[in-house]
């Protein structure tokens, strides 16, 4: 006996919503071993990790506080996967919405005006624009791969980040600690609901799906997104501007990672810090996958990534986990998802061999054929 | 000769910044060559990394460490080449998984080793030779994966322009269906390809963590991994510019250090900035030309084969 890929006829839609679910399963099977490595009660890990948040009320805000960068992230990534356009770098475009917007909440830390905020967020979306902007230039002009040159700005983001909390941008009451001051009340995103921290951004990125939805499905550049991605040839023929497509989805992205970094720093941080990302822009990836490329699965893929996070710090507190678990929960879903994936496209055949042998191996493919 | 005294630890620490480099793009580049695009480095390097030193410290001994690296690096690459080869899947999305993976795996098994200390890979000196004056220490006063990355990179150079599975290996990513046709074993020469590119990764991550900074640190490539995949296309897929690009960004990587030591007034994160700037403007000079890159790079990178029967 032995395994054979052999190609559907058509796309199975079914497997393409089932992978995701198929691909947690395996995931959380795997957890049980890889709790087991760690020497901890597998069982009671993966209810530590994966079910304990989610029995409190506050466990629920947190996934929405969590979510909510995910989300954002992963539904201006998806657009661009969509059209191969790979941004790798929202992370970067995460931190250039932080410093536009919280500069501004910085130089106006004492402001009570009503326009303070959505200045802020305007000032978010523009700096992680201007920061997917320069891959975008540099692959439209000059040809420069997009994965990498967007990795490699994440790297000076992040640094530049850095250089301004220790410098210029220093709280002068702060002690000399890293970190700016705190924004004021009129530049901070209000609470939903009193004792969490689940603020306006959860609202934002809600809307942001619908909005998402709409352009994917009701307007040609939604359109042209999902020609480009299902038959590039045909998007050739209709004579699509590949340069405009790639701008778009950079800037559009770009400007989603930005609204993400502003509604971190100020939502739940409320100043600027050294880190003020524990990586959402990579994970940011995972949900664009996981949730199908849709807004509506990038939503729920949002939540359950979000999971990994605060599980992994439950995980930390309760039993004594590394952090790191989540990391490697994230990297082992989506191996198991681009695995499922393939079920989509290919059906499993277990095939019947004679003797072993390189010839042999070439004899049930013609019958197959035939067979057809 | 006291006058060029100086230069001696600028060149060390040079060669130091840029054997990392050279090792993993080295693979990478004999893996892209085979039309295999493995965007996993980064994680391969940290993989490689965590496992030279975890097995370094509780053996004591380097070498074994090597060993170590090689294997963990190329069992990464063999999920990936399940992943992508047998399984073709996305290799873009595929190498992304990878390098998340990675990060992860190796924070997790390099969390109780934070922190600890290890005697660096002893330099293996020539007894006579590496007292000449300047070019002793330079040439002759290496530690062994300095040495195995010239002998690597030159003997891939041998492989891939002289030898007969190199031209096949060549071919198979020009061509994986002429390749199909003619008989060659484009699978099996793509898992080879991967695993190769893999363990040399894991060769440059056991560099960092064995020699360049004798100690273990969560993300301790610091994007090194990437950097090596943007050389890959600097060096538009040949060895010989491999080199000299490996070097010119261990010579970048150590300016700003020296830059901060002669008391240059900029801020570090913008001196350590510029690595990370240096790939970019590179990535830009050599893509500008397009046609350049369409000639070079092998025209099946990245594209999935599918056996026609």
């Amino acid at each position: 006996m032995a395994l054979r890929l052999e190609r559907r006829a058509q796309h199975s839609q079914l497997m393409v919503t089932l992978s995701p679910v198929i691909a947690i399963l395996l995931t959380l099977l795997s957890g049980i071993v890889i709790f087991a490595l760690l020497g901890k009660d597998p069982f009671l890990s993966l209810y530590t990790f994966f079910v304990l948040p989610l029995t409190s009320l506050y466990g629920l805000t947190e996934l929405g506080v969590k979510a909510t960068p995910l989300i954002l992230i992963g539904i201006g990534l998806s657009f661009g996967f969509r059209a191969n356009v790979w941004n790798i770098g929202a992370e970067g475009q995460l931190t250039l919405g932080a410093i536009f917007g919280g500069g501004l909440g910085i130089a106006f830390y004492d402001s009570d005006s009503a326009l303070l905020l959505p200045a802020m967020i305007l000032a978010g979306v523009l700096g992680g624009m201007a920061w997917a902007a320069i891959p975008a230039w540099l692959k439209t002009r000059f040809n420069a791969n997009e994965i990498l040159t967007s990795l490699m700005l994440t790297y000076v983001a992040v640094l530049l980040l850095s250089y301004l909390v220790h410098g210029p941008w220093r709280d002068p009451d702060g002690y000399n600690f890293p970190e700016s001051r705190m924004f004021s009340e009129a530049g901070t995103l209000p609470l939903l609901l009193e004792a969490s921290r689940l603020h306006l951004g959860a609202v934002i990125a809600l809307l942001v799906v619908v909005a998402a939805w709409v352009l994917l499905t009701k307007a040609l550049i939604g359109f042209q997104l999902r020609v480009v991605g299902l038959a590039p040839a045909a998007a050739r023929y209709v004579g699509f501007r590949q340069k405009r497509l790639i701008w778009f989805c950079l800037l559009f992205s770009g400007g989603l990672a930005g609204l993400a970094g502003l509604s971190e720093v100020a939502g739940p941080i409320g100043q600027l810090t050294p880190s003020i990302s524990p990586g959402y822009g990579f994970t940011a990836i995972i949900v664009a996958f996981l949730g199908r490329l849709h807004p509506v699965g990038v939503l729920f893929a949002g939540l359950v990534m979000a999971l990994t996070y605060i599980g992994g710090e439950a995980a930390q507190i309760e039993i004594g986990l590394p952090a790191a678990v989540t990391g490697l929960f994230q990297g082992v879903l989506l191996f198991f998802l681009l695995a499922c994936d393939m079920l989509s496209t290919y059906r499993i055949r277990f095939v019947r061999q004679p003797a072993a042998g390189p010839v042999a191996s070439v004899k049930p493919a013609a019958g197959e054929a035939a067979a057809q | 000769m006291s006058g060029l005294d100086w230069l001696i630890p600028v060149v060390l620490t040079v060669i130091t910044a840029s054997t990392p480099l050279l090792l993993a793009a080295t693979g990478e580049l004999v893996t892209e060559r085979a039309g295999v695009l493995n965007l996993g480095v980064e994680g391969m390097m940290l993989v490689g990394a965590i496992a030279a030193f975890a097995v370094a410290s509780a053996t004591g001994s380097g070498l074994l460490g090597i060993l170590a690296a090689l294997l963990a690096g190329a069992a990464m690459a063999l999920v990936f080449a399940v992943l992508t080869i047998s399984m073709m899947a996305n290799q873009v999305a595929s190498g992304l998984a990878l390098t998340i993976f990675g990060v992860g795996l190796s924070a997790l098994v390099g969390a109780s080793f934070v922190g600890i200390a290890l005697d660096p890979l002893p330099q293996l000196s020539i007894p006579g030779l590496s007292a000449i004056p300047v070019l002793g220490p330079i040439l002759f006063g290496q530690d062994l994966l300095v040495y195995l990355s010239f002998a690597i990179l030159a003997a891939v150079a041998w492989f891939l322009a002289r030898t007969r599975p190199g031209l096949v290996l060549k071919a198979v990513g020009e061509s994986h269906d002429s390749a199909h046709a003619l008989g060659y074993r484009v699978i099996a020469i793509r898992y080879g390809a991967t695993l190769f590119g893999g363990a040399m990764a894991g060769l440059g991550g056991a560099y960092l963590s064995l020699s360049y900074t004798p100690m273990w640190a969560e993300n301790m490539t610091a994007g090194r991994g990437w950097i090596a995949l943007a050389l890959v296309v600097f060096a538009t897929w040949r060895p010989g510019r491999l080199l000299l690009g490996a070097y010119m960004f261990g010579a970048i990587t150590i300016l700003q250090l020296h830059a901060q030591g002669a008391g240059v007034e900029i801020p570090s994160q913008f001196m350590s900035m510029l690595p990370y700037l240096a790939t970019i403007l590179v990535l830009v000079l050599i893509s500008r030309d397009s046609t350049k890159i369409r000639l070079n790079a092998p025209a099946c990178l990245g594209k999935v084969f599918r056996p026609a029967r």
